[in-house]
């Protein structure tokens, strides 16, 4: 809620703003790049505020509630504040098969929290993807920007260590 | 492990022969030195755009995004259309089936090859701006691809006035945020616009009406990937590729619990077996094969039986299963049908765009009765309304083809191994439950299930 507050004053930077009107121009309709512009907000807040999503549907000339009918669709853009660090473990077929369930109990275990959840000190959130494309590797799991494979219940421990 | 080795040569592996052991990514000066870009050349300097249609339709190119459609009739369908100044070319990167990954293998070792596909697609199909559509998940595919497109602008084969052709050539790397419903066709182009991925009705097809109402052409990576090599060597050369009638090659694997997990690009028409045998290196030890889907989460479940088949579109489908992406999973005698099928129902459930009803409302209810006949406390007609449920969600009955993807591992798996659906219903009544928990394989269950299901049927 703290959050939410101190969004109240939200503006776009003039870094974000240079971003999205770039965006703009590889497209013939400024509402397509409504994705890459929310994408580009939440890669340096976490997450998209609802002030975010006035801002940024200004900018981009579109209604705010088009924005949010994109911004609510989509998996990967977030409505809610997550943590620093965000655990997407790939949970389709074949990781299944490798055991993904085990792996998922054990962070959920370890983090004191479930699928879609984030950790209190706001230094996890767990969620599910589907196939990241990695069978031949299988388990694997997807830490922000890194991808770890062929995961055990050891290593997943050991992974989260790197991430503060 | 006795692993076939492959010997990569440009006659025989169009789309792999490039690649270096080191695993490392082929950029433009070695793609070059190789001949990479001589096909880009050719087309631009030499052949007429509906030449190269021509030479695509009779190479007997067909998709590689699973539906395997023809190439070259797809592209034909394009060209008819000049009376719009702008028309697209919509790559398809937005790869997402569980169980495939080889568009990624492809961008992530040799991008330029896929450049290039696009660059002569757009000379053939008179389009001057292309967007790849990649997936928001495969950053690294991103990292690649962005560094290819600023080499391929520096070599000047991107941009204007392109090997003094007087043609300007721009391709634009969008990448998605997630919803595997964007690799549908029409659903991509919505996605690109910015809006809900929903797919679009058809007709229009987006060779008519596509991005932003100007005609499109979809094409998948792999597909694209595929046309410098039918340019520069021929069609008769691509043809001889093949063992079956679908020309050229694929590239095809097996994950699941096999030895060596891997894709490999290997001929039309090899057959299943060798592929999980000679490549995959065949079960762990101690494991058997159960069933396998030759190509990503919705295709139908085959059994052992069936792995002698070919792989081409033709015999897959003949089998009774798609060839789809022909990247197959191998399911071993430990696994649970009930439990595997239940974890692709909740997939295609979670992924639904929720725009028609028995999609939206069908798949959660599937999803559901698994989950209670996988505790062992389904109800009578479970199976019956499972049954039913696949039906209703069938071709035809729904918008895309989201819903009857969704259904066809359902139903094939109720199709072959009912026994093990049968035992979510009756188990708890007819054997101890503490029994099962002992037991290592979920055969013995169903061994077990049998003989007390002949049992009681003598006494009913
Ligand atoms: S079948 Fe499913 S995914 Fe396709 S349009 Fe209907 S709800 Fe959407
Ligand atoms: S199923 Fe997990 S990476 Fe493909």
């Amino acid at each position: 809620m703290l959050k939410e507050k101190f969004h109240n004053i939200f503006m776009l930077s003039n870094e974000e703003k240079k971003a999205i009107l770039k965006e703009k121009n590889n497209y013939e309709d400024s509402r397509a790049s409504s994705i890459e512009a929310l994408k580009i907000v939440q890669k340096n807040r976490g997450w998209v505020s609802k002030q975010a999503i006035y801002a940024i549907s200004k900018i981009l000339e579109m209604s705010a509630s088009d924005l949010e009918e994109v911004a609510t669709f989509y998996s990967q853009i977030f409505r809610r504040p997550v943590g620093r660090n965000v655990i997407r473990y790939c949970d389709s077929v074949v990781c299944y098969m490798h055991g993904c369930e085990n792996i998922r109990a054990c962070l959920e275990n370890k983090l004191n929290i479930v699928i879609g959840e984030t950790t209190r000190d706001f230094r996890f959130t767990l969620l599910p993807i589907c196939c990241l494309g990695n069978c031949d590797k299988a388990p694997t799991l997807m830490i922000n920007d890194n991808i770890y494979s062929r995961l055990t219940l050891k290593t997943v421990v050991e992974l989260l260590e790197l991430y503060q | 492990m006795s692993v076939k080795k492959i010997l990569l040569t440009s006659e025989t592996h169009p789309l792999t022969w490039w690649l270096n052991d080191n695993k490392g990514v082929i950029w433009i000066e070695e793609y070059k030195k190789k001949g990479g870009y001589l096909a880009f050349k050719k087309a631009i300097e030499t052949i007429e755009p509906s030449k190269i249609i021509d030479i695509i339709k009779c190479s007997g190119l067909k998709g590689r995004g699973g539906a395997g459609f023809s190439t070259g009739v797809k592209w034909s369908l394009m060209s008819q259309n000049n009376s719009s100044s702008m028309r697209y070319l919509l790559c398809n990167a937005d790869e997402m089936e569980p169980g495939t990954y080889k568009d990624k293998f492809l961008i992530e070792r040799i991008p330029h090859q896929l450049l290039e596909g696009i660059l002569i697609s757009s000379l053939a199909l008179r389009v001057r701006k292309s967007y790849i559509f990649l997936r928001y998940e495969y950053v690294n595919a991103e990292r690649i691809l962005i560094r290819a497109i600023n080499e391929a602008k520096k070599h000047g084969y991107i941009g204007n006035n392109v090997l003094r052709s007087g043609l300007d050539f721009e391709i634009i790397l969008h990448s998605g945020a997630g919803r595997y419903i964007c690799g549908e066709e029409t659903a991509l182009i919505n996605s690109l616009e910015g809006k809900r991925a929903n797919p679009r009705f058809k007709p229009p097809f987006p060779a008519l009406v596509g991005v932003w109402g100007k005609p499109t052409c979809v094409n998948n990576v792999e597909t694209l990937s595929n046309v410098p090599s039918i340019i520069l060597h021929g069609v008769e050369w691509y043809k001889s590729l093949s063992k079956s009638v679908d020309s050229g090659t694929k590239i095809m694997g097996f994950s699941g619990k096999v030895k060596n997990p891997g894709l490999w690009e290997l001929p039309f028409g090899t057959t299943a077996r060798e592929i999980l045998e000679d490549y995959a290196g065949g079960m762990h030890d101690g494991l058997t094969l159960k069933a396998w889907q030759p190509g990503g989460a919705s295709t139908d479940f085959l059994t052992s039986e069936h792995i002698d088949v070919p792989m081409d579109f033709f015999s897959v489908q003949n089998a009774g299963s798609r060839l789809g992406t022909a990247l197959a999973m191998a399911i071993d005698n430990n696994a649970n049908m009930v439990s595997l099928v239940r974890n692709i129902e909740e997939f295609f459930s979670r992924e639904s765009c929720g725009w028609c009803t028995p999609c939206r409302d069908g798949l959660p209810w599937i999803v559901s009765i698994l989950r209670s006949l996988e505790r062992k406390q389904g109800r009578k007609h479970d199976i019956e309304t499972l049954e039913q449920l696949c039906h209703q969600l069938g071709p035809g009955k729904t918008f895309c083809a989201h819903a009857p993807g969704a259904v066809a591992p359902l139903k094939s798996a109720i199709k072959y191994f009912r026994m093990e659906f049968e035992c979510g219903v009756e188990l708890s009544s007819v054997i101890d439950v503490k029994l099962i928990e002992n037991v290592s394989s979920y055969n013995e269950i169903l061994d077990k299930v049998e003989y007390d299901n002949k049992f009681k049927s003598k006494y009913d």
